[in-house]
């Protein structure tokens, strides 16, 4: 056993570094594209001080965070995602489809109608205050699903398909709220509903950072809890696992990381779903190791969507999240027709 | 699930018959709100002794009538594909709106809107048919080519995926082509501005689905009794099942293209005509028309009320009536029967 342990080992580190090199290739390449182009050598020079204003402006106020932004929720809803199908045994589970992500834009959206009525792009206390929004939506329709679904316990099932509904209710209720809003601001949620990172700011960068770097250690830390819950309730009971208590907890994990994604990058799908599955295939079931692979994964990823979505019908721009739904619903339907 | 289990001919006649008339009374009330109300005694007179100077009956004429009775005829429709999916598949969630139908109808108008703009109205309703035959087979072939076969959750986690990777694609679409405005409002589902054009196709493609409906009625009770004993009693599932995809096809294609995307009507309305009137299609195919027009007519009224002077979308005001009811269909049947 210890040295199949040691090749598994290896085999994580080895995944671990390859994926972070690649995170840092592709975004020196995101870095240079762009409506305004600047060359892999400038962007260097410009890292190394000797760049123009111009380009400084560009690359650290504009591309910078954003490719920091979709790193960060993409991390933030593979590990989500990940979570939830650890907890609910579910290989279909993720905030998207059990309707979090749009509680979450529906809370956000609710407060941009009272409290705001633009969009905040500059404001820091909206900015800041936004994933605390997101995370009461993404907690009430967690509830709501939970509650919905309880029948002497929750069944995986009915769980995905309450989700369904709960999603259809919140999307529904945004129709009726986006139509009182002003044009542009509609088209603009409409637009970040997709999955858009909207505003990339410093901003919404130190909003969000906080959050991923506690939730996602945490979560890594939680992993053996995960792995107990593989072998079912009672066995997870019998080596001493307080099951109902862990499994709230973790829940709080993963509807927190989900609401914490949406708020900057709206509802973004199926991303938190395909991910693990793309993970568990490279490295086993050991949430210890599946947890850290799925956040640089789902950070690669998103980021490599998100440079497609901006430049590859230039100078329209694709929200990130509808390049993430069609490389990702073929993947997804897969899945549906190989489980039972 | 039968109210009077042994309700005769008569009942059940009489059941439509109610039901006719609280369409015709929701139609004058359709007619007669609006941005200047209209009473029924000017409505009356408008259809009856219709005056061409005054103007109150060219409103009715023009925009109200056109307008409530699309919304009979779409909310009909909607119902009556409803309930011939749910009977041919036996799958209590089976209806337009959880199969993608809509968003399938999307996807081929955005297509023909970015490189054909000047279409015609018959090409647009030819092109909806079209998206909603696509996604329609779509959900159809991932359901039978996986394992358990098209089980309630299968299928609606499939129509959300089909659904999902259009509507992305219809998005894209109509980015770079700047249609969001065009086809915004038509796939939150609206019957705003529908005119006499309309109606007319709406009547005519949908007579044939109908008939067609009725005329296969019979055989798709003995189809939602299960495929083997429908082969046992001689039927030929095959053809059945072919005319059923038809009768679904017209019905939701021209609802569609006329109203957008209006959900959740073909889901709950079959679920309360078999629960009000039994299982014989005969009877729940026509119920189910009523039913579902007396829904949509009302709805419509509803979407016009609650946010005036705004239009809401009526898919918005039937999803809410919709999803507490999917979700009481999700927590018994459908979420048990794996």
């Amino acid at each position: 056993m210890i040295p199949l342990e040691k090749q598994k080992r290896r085999r994580f580190w080895m995944i671990i570094s390859a994926l972070i090199v690649g995170i840092i290739i592709f975004s020196f390449i995101s870095l240079h594209l762009g409506a305004i182009s600047i060359s892999p050598i400038e962007v260097i020079q410009t890292f190394m001080g000797q760049g123009t204003d111009r380009q400084e402006l560009v690359l650290f106020h504009f591309r910078m965070p954003g490719i920091i932004l979709a790193l960060l929720i993409g991390a933030g809803l593979a590990v989500s995602g990940t979570m939830m199908q650890g907890i609910t045994q579910n290989g279909l589970a993720d905030p998207g489809i059990l309707g979090i992500n749009s509680g979450a834009g529906f809370a956000i959206v609710l407060f941009l109608y009272f409290f705001q009525g633009a969009i905040p792009s500059t404001s820091a206390l909206s900015t800041y205050m936004l994933p605390f929004v997101a995370l009461v939506g993404a907690f009430t329709a967690a509830l709501l699903i939970y509650a919905i679904a309880w029948k002497k316990g929750v069944s995986p099932i009915r769980l995905v398909l309450v989700g369904i509904g709960v999603n259809a209710a919140f999307g529904a209720l945004l129709t009726i709220l986006q139509l009182r809003m002003d044009p542009q601001n509609y088209r603009q949620v409409t637009i970040w509903l997709t999955g858009e990172i909207w505003s990339a700011n410093w901003n919404f960068v130190f909003a969000l950072l906080p959050w991923m770097l506690i939730l996602i250690p945490v979560a890594i830390k939680k992993a053996s809890n995960l792995n107990v819950f593989h072998l079912g309730d009672d066995v997870a009971s019998g080596l001493g696992t307080h099951v109902e208590r862990e499994r709230g907890v973790l829940l709080f994990i993963a509807v927190a990381l989900a609401g914490a994604s949406v708020a900057a990058g709206g509802a973004i799908a199926f991303l938190g779903l395909v991910i693990p599955h793309i993970v568990r295939k490279l490295v086993g079931p050991l949430h210890h190791y599946v947890i850290p692979i799925s956040a640089l994964l789902g950070a690669f990823v998103l980021m490599i969507a998100d440079m497609i979505g901006s430049n590859i019908l230039a100078p329209t721009t694709i929200p990130v999240g509808i390049v993430v739904s069609i490389v990702s619903t073929p993947y997804f339907v897969y899945l549906l027709m190989k489980t039972k | 699930m039968k109210l009077f289990s042994r309700s005769s001919q008569l009942m059940k006649a009489l059941i439509i018959l109610i039901g006719i008339c609280l369409v015709i009374f929701s139609l004058g009330v359709s007619i007669s709100y609006g941005a200047t109300t209209i009473d029924l005694h000017t409505v009356w007179q408008a259809i009856f002794s219709f005056s061409e100077g005054e103007q109150a009956h060219q409103v009715i004429w023009e925009l109200r009538i056109p307008r409530a009775l699309a919304a009979v005829l779409v909310g009909a429709f909607l119902a009556v594909s409803g309930a011939v999916m749910q009977g041919m598949t036996r799958n209590p969630l089976a209806s337009p709106s959880i199969m993608g139908v809509t968003d399938g109808a999307a996807f081929m108008l955005v297509i023909i809107l970015a490189f054909y703009p000047a279409v015609s109205n018959i090409g647009f309703m030819v092109a909806s048919f079209i998206g909603a035959g696509i996604a329609v087979t779509l959900v159809f072939l991932v359901g039978s080519f996986s394992g358990n076969g098209l089980t309630p959750v299968k299928l609606a986690l499939a129509g959300v995926a089909i659904g999902t990777l259009l509507r992305s694609v219809s998005s894209i679409l109509s980015l770079h082509f700047q249609l969001e405005k065009d086809i915004g409002f038509w796939l939150a589902g609206g019957l705003d501005g529908v005119g006499w054009n309309a109606v007319t196709v709406l009547f005519f493609a949908g007579a044939i689905g109908m008939i067609l409906a009725l005329s296969i009625s019979k055989s798709i009770t003995v189809l939602s009794l299960g495929d083997d004993l429908s082969t046992g009693l001689g039927q030929n599932n095959t053809l059945i099942k072919i005319l059923g995809i038809i009768v679904v096809l017209l019905l939701t294609g021209v609802a569609v293209s006329v109203a957008g995307s209006v959900g959740f009507v073909g889901l709950i309305i079959p679920h309360i005509t078999r629960f009000i009137i039994g299982t014989d299609y005969r009877w729940i195919i026509p119920t189910s028309a009523v039913f579902g027009a007396l829904l949509l007519v009302n709805a419509d009224v509803v979407a016009r009320i609650i946010n005036a002077p705004f239009e809401t979308p009526v898919g918005a005001i039937t999803s809410i009536i919709g999803v507490p009811f999917f979700l009481y269909l999700a927590r018994g049947s459908g979420g048990d029967k794996k």
